[in-house]
């Protein structure tokens, strides 16, 4: 029988998820141990650590160094995740530590995992949070973009245990492992645990770099009037050995895959040049290019957003301009000057 | 003759621009904002419409909102689905991804037990795509997300395909299951004009608290919530450069000159 829980004060201390596949642990970790570091140290307590799948005893020299007091470590039969078999892991865990905090990473993982918990424990998530400051008692401060991505909400859950909240990637710093005391690891394999998904077949995706690897991208918003006229954008890409990504828009239509997304409920990229052609700039899609070093932003609307932040903001038509400029460098390309692109 | 009990969950959104934020208070300006079906569940009916056509399905459809919301269900209706149930009452308002979850599951209780629950990915306006989760947690049904394609289905239970961060994993799932699907899964058809006529005739279940099992109304709305939003402000702006606007083949040069400094080409 699920039970309901009532805050009360036995509840301290910041737990993380680790997430860990394949003898890797996911990089977004370190990330979420910095910020609960941050937030625990601050407030006189302390920050444990929870790692699901197969062979997990094998990351503790992975861990080492890490701030963190005790690390749970749940051996599973297999590597595949499953939200049913993990939630009833992480249940176990939390009963074990009682934990005011909870912290878990905003990758997919994280995200099927984190509502599962939530609902169980009768409390709140905040999903995708790009900040998180503490109050008194560990009391959580959320801060996630929110209508769309134009404005900043900042959202507290004061009565329920744990506190949850997903991180998104990039949003801390990672910590560095330079901690000298040692982690107390508590390894841990559970008997009969509810799992009703049943894995059929798994496949690893080949290595490509994706949008958020990428040192050049080139961006399609909602200016594009057709699908087909992406090929112009993706040529321009291709030439300058970048990839096309996107906006929500047009993942929206069905026009890209979801993973060429920037933004909110997409990818945070950092590439050294950003062409965004026909952006406006919704807030959900600038939270995901902050990191870029140049950004050109070419749109026909002088008021669009984007020009809030572009390096280089071209008020203009792309049918008109990228023709012109995918000249310019297939000419350069041919007359020697420039070398063309192997990667 | 057998088919599938299947629920699908929609929800309307404002047909959002970036002029409706003030600039000065941050707060969202709703007035005369127009209203939409969340993009992300139109792949959401289409995969409840496919499975139908394949083997035979009850598809209905929950969406929780004010009266207007209506208009969402009837869109479902053209699209090919066969019940709508708004789930409202002003005690509602207010929720978070708690509250909602627990009231969409109230709901569902009171019509039927679904075998399988279909979901998008997220909402528009919320962004969180949290609720198809916590709904399947309330209901105590396995649930899988990110789900890019359905594999096969059968009487007693559902094969998709998950979209994980470095990994496709093909998943079977008993019946009771709720899924949430990705845009990529199936496009969208577009509205029948026959059905688009009859839906405008169709009728729409109105679900209150008066309807719940559970008739406690703190356990709905904002009293239900387990989070509260202090406040919301707009985010930090950054200094503006000039904007260069001349003849497109100038302005290609000047792109041209600015990649050559960034990219040994």
């Amino acid at each position: 029988m699920k039970q309901n829980l009532a805050m009360n004060k036995e509840w301290e201390d910041i737990l993380v998820y680790l997430e860990y596949h394949y003898g890797i642990i996911h990089p977004i970790s370190p990330q979420l141990i910095g910020k609960s570091y941050e937030l625990a140290l601050s407030a006189g307590k302390n920050v444990y650590g929870v790692m699901a799948g197969k062979d997990v005893y094998k990351s503790k020299d992975q861990l080492k160094g890490f701030p963190l007091k005790k690390v749970f470590l749940y051996e599973t039969e297999d590597e595949y995740f499953r939200s049913d078999l993990y939630e009833e892991l992480i249940t176990d865990c939390i009963y074990a530590t009682k934990p005011s905090v909870f912290l878990i990473g905003a990758t997919p993982e994280g995200r099927a995992l984190a509502p599962r918990i939530a609902a169980r424990f009768k409390t709140g998530l905040t999903a995708d949070c790009t900040e998180l400051l503490i109050r008194e008692y560990l009391n959580l401060v959320q801060i996630r973009p929110a209508f769309g991505g134009d404005i900043m909400a900042q959202i507290i859950t004061p009565n329920a245990r744990p506190q949850l909240a997903t991180l998104r990637y990039g949003a801390a710093k990672s910590i560095e492992p330079v901690f000298e005391h040692r982690i107390e690891f508590i390894n841990i394999t559970k008997e009969k645990c509810m799992n009703k998904i049943e894995v059929i077949n798994s496949e690893i995706f080949h290595e490509t770099k994706g949008i958020a690897q990428q040192d050049i991208l080139v961006v399609a918003g909602k200016g594009i009037r057709k699908k087909e006229d992406l090929s112009m954008l993706e040529e321009l890409a291709k030439l300058l050995g970048g990839e096309l990504a996107s906006t929500r828009g047009l993942v929206e239509k069905g026009w890209i895959p979801i993973d060429k997304q920037i933004g909110l409920s997409g990818q945070t990229v950092k590439p050294k040049l950003l062409i965004t052609c026909g952006v406006s700039g919704s807030l959900q899609f600038l939270a995901g290019i902050g990191g870029a070093d140049l950004i050109i932003a070419i749109n026909t609307d002088k008021n669009a957003k984007i020009f809030n932040i572009a390096h280089c903001p071209i008020c203009g038509d792309l049918y008109e301009i990228v023709p012109e400029l995918i000249k310019l460098i297939k000419n350069g390309q041919n007359s020697g000057l420039l070398k063309s692109n192997t990667n | 003759m057998w088919i599938v009990k299947i629920a699908v969950c929609i929800k309307q959104v404002p047909a959002y621009s970036s002029e409706m934020v003030s600039n000065e208070t941050g707060t969202v300006i709703r007035s005369g904002i127009k209203s939409m079906l969340n993009p992300y569940d139109l792949p959401a009916i289409e995969t409840a419409v496919r499975i139908k056509g394949k083997i035979g399905a009850n598809i209905d459809i929950f969406t929780m909102g004010p009266r207007e919301a209506e208009a969402v269900i009837r869109e479902a209706y053209s699209r090919g689905a066969d019940r709508g149930f708004l789930v409202n009452d002003k005690r509602f308002s207010g929720a978070d991804v708690l509250a909602t979850s627990y009231t969409i599951s109230q709901a569902m209780k009171t019509v039927d037990s679904y075998d399988l629950i279909i979901c998008g990915r997220q909402s528009t306006d919320g962004c969180t795509a949290q609720v198809g989760g916590e709904l399947a947690e309330l209901l105590d049904i396995p649930s899988v997300n990110w789900v890019n394609k359905i594999c096969d289905i059968d009487d007693c239970s559902i094969t998709v395909e998950q979209l994980l961060e470095k990994e496709k994993l093909v998943l079977k799932i008993p019946y009771p299951c709720l899924i949430s699907v990705e845009p990529s899964i199936y496009s969208p058809r577009m509205p029948s004009l026959k059905l688009k006529i009859l839906a405008s005739k169709k009728d729409i279940k109105i679900l209150s608290l008066k309807d719940m099992k559970d008739k406690d109304f703190k356990h709905y709305g904002l009293r239900g919530s387990a989070t509260k939003v202090e406040k919301i402000f707009p985010a930090p702006k950054i200094e503006r450069q000039d904007i260069i606007e001349k003849d497109p083949t100038e302005v290609a040069k000047d792109i041209f000159k600015l990649i050559s400094l960034v990219k040994d080409l």
